[in-house]
């Protein structure tokens, strides 16, 4: 029987399954699964509801950043500032509050903050042509500065007539037991996600990591997006800040130092490429899962803690490996 | 009535004079090969056609009224669409959200709007069966051959309605066979009425493909004939100048 050209086109190559088996996201998941049931037999403590929920909140953080980071990465970008604007937000937040102001306007100046710094990266690496990489490396330095000019580089720990609202935020559990910061994780990538597979916006963010010059020929709006997606990630991080603000209790001007290093680890295990052009929501989790598994297993089972960095930087390159030698196995075929 | 009119067209960048006082005119459903050498000044008057350069002196003419273009998008509105020697593809995405990319279709209403997957791939199977390829939409990019990222980059010129379509070197790396598939897509055009301005470098192509040539040298045009009334030799002569111009 003879194959028409019509049955050729609509021919789909890879169904849904082939798909989900050729995903890093995928297999890291596998792993993060494969790694939570030993834990579960190998240790009696892994598996306790009180392990489990420390475990859920501590990958939030991470996790939320992540998710802006992927967007920036998908773009061909990269974004070291998030640890310090983490901070800077914290910092303003407790600074607000404790001057009397209620939580609404402590979060307001927190959330324009972020905004602000994005709204500068954006328009300095998109209108002037600046290197992501230094524009955020010097964001990284002024930004903790910043917050340290801020606080006298003192402990804010009183957040004035609406503390206790603010601790809830993050501290509480509003929801069926779920940890309030865990809910947020969720929500937002929700968004992300939906974003990133249905809006013209998400398509445009890949469209510029795949090609910028196409793009831009194309009609595609790059250096709004370019803006935008440099926004979004400082508001995440600036989110992140708000919420382990109300968790801790307590800021200091250390929080979220080197935290960037661990939102790239964790975007890049799972699956967003810093050649631009490949990411997800999902991936985001998913690597910040991996991460805060790993840091958690070694010490329920009693390793020094100073291997933690081996193992996560093995995760990196491993993850990283694996995509790669299954795309030199796709390209032979 | 001809579709494009170039009339006393001259473009200088400083003391360089890139274009010297080029005119022509295409009418629809003509191909016209446009040949010279390197620096003889044909992109410089593709990218004023294609909007992203202004001319310095002379007028362009669409259809009889006087075309003005401030950037490339602009060319596009008025029904000039350019297949770039790049392709300008986007590897990492399908052949269908490469077709629509800068014009995704979207569903829903009001503020919520959605792209409307489904649709462009269909749409997207239309203008690939129409232009007789083998490409499927939601294959990505990545993967496709040399004639494959040729049929994805002209279906984006099958989305609207275009008048004339730009192709800048469409056969300069790929395969034999590849290259007769986008000969045939450009017959394709043709047959459907669009006026094709094919650069290329390659002298089989253009007289195996035009219907007219344009030669130039040194910014200037130095050569504008149907293809039955020339040879590839005296067509070589003209390039390199051993033929010093014909009237």
């Amino acid at each position: 029987m003879a194959i028409t050209l019509d049955q050729t086109i609509n021919q789909r190559q890879h169904n849904w399954l082939s798909s989900v088996l050729g995903s890093q996201t995928f297999w890291v998941l596998i792993a993060v699964i494969l790694a939570c049931i030993f834990l579960s037999f190998a240790t009696d403590s892994f598996a306790t509801t009180k392990n489990l929920y420390n475990i859920t909140r501590n990958v939030t953080f991470v996790a939320i950043i992540a998710l802006g980071m992927t967007l920036v990465i998908i773009t061909g970008g990269i974004d070291l500032s998030v640890g310090s604007v983490l901070c800077l937000c914290s910092m303003i937040l407790g600074v607000v509050m404790h001057a009397g102001y209620n939580i609404e306007i402590g979060i307001a100046a927190s959330i324009a903050t972020a905004l602000a710094i994005g709204a500068c990266h954006g328009i300095l690496i998109a209108y002037i042509g600046m290197p992501p990489f230094v524009v955020t490396l010097g964001t990284l330095s002024i930004a903790r500065s910043l917050a340290m000019v801020a606080s006298g580089n003192t402990v804010v720990f009183q957040f004035g007539p609406d503390h206790d609202k603010l601790l809830a935020l993050g501290g509480g559990a509003w929801f069926l037991g779920i940890a309030n910061p865990v809910l947020y994780m969720i929500v937002l990538a929700l968004l992300t996600g939906f974003v990133l597979r249905w809006t013209r916006f998400g398509r445009h963010v890949y469209a510029i990591g795949g090609n910028e010059h196409a793009a831009t020929l194309t009609g595609v709006p790059v250096r709004l997006i370019k803006v935008a997606v440099y926004m979004i990630s400082s508001l995440s991080a600036g989110i992140a800040g708000i919420i382990q603000t109300g968790w801790l209790g307590a800021i200091t001007t250390n929080i979220g130092t080197g935290l960037e290093l661990q939102v790239i680890a964790a975007a890049v295990i799972g699956g967003a490429a810093l050649a631009g052009g490949v990411g997800t929501a999902l991936g985001a989790l998913v690597g910040a899962a991996l991460i805060e598994v790993i840091r958690n297993s070694l010490g329920l089972l009693g390793i020094n803690a100073f291997w933690q960095g081996c193992f996560i930087g093995g995760a990196i390159l491993f993850a990283v490996l694996f995509d790669r030698l299954r795309n030199l196995r796709q390209s032979d075929n | 009535m001809a579709v494009l009119e170039l009339i006393n067209i001259s473009k200088h960048f400083g003391a360089i004079q890139a274009v010297n006082d080029v005119s022509f005119a295409i009418e629809p459903g003509q191909v016209v090969g446009l040949m010279g050498d390197n620096g003889a000044g044909k992109s410089t008057l593709v990218k004023m056609i294609a909007g992203n350069f202004r001319q310095s002196e002379g007028t362009m003419r669409m259809d009889g009224a006087e075309l003005i273009m401030h950037k490339p998008i602009d060319a596009r509105q008025h029904g000039i669409e350019i297949v770039y020697q790049d392709l300008a593809l986007c590897d990492n995405l399908s052949a269908a959200a490469n077709v629509f990319l800068g014009r995704e279709l979207r569903r829903g209403f009001g503020p919520i709007r959605i792209l409307d997957y489904a649709n462009m791939y269909k749409r997207a199977g239309q203008i690939f069966a129409e232009l007789k390829s083998e490409t499927r939409p939601r294959d990505l990019v990545k993967q496709m051959s040399g004639g494959q990222r040729q049929a994805v980059a002209i279906a984006r010129t099958r989305l609207s309605e275009a008048k004339i379509v730009l192709m800048d070197e469409p056969t300069a790396a790929i395969s034999v066979r590849q290259v007769a598939e986008v000969l045939n897509l450009i017959r394709n055009l043709r047959d459907q009425g669009i006026a094709v301005i094919l650069i290329s470098h390659r002298m089989p192509d253009v007289f195996d493909v035009a219907d007219r040539v344009i030669v130039m040298r040194r910014g200037r045009k130095v050569a504008d004939k149907s293809i039955g009334a020339t040879s590839p030799e005296e067509v070589t002569g003209l390039i390199t100048g051993a033929i010093e111009q014909l009237a």
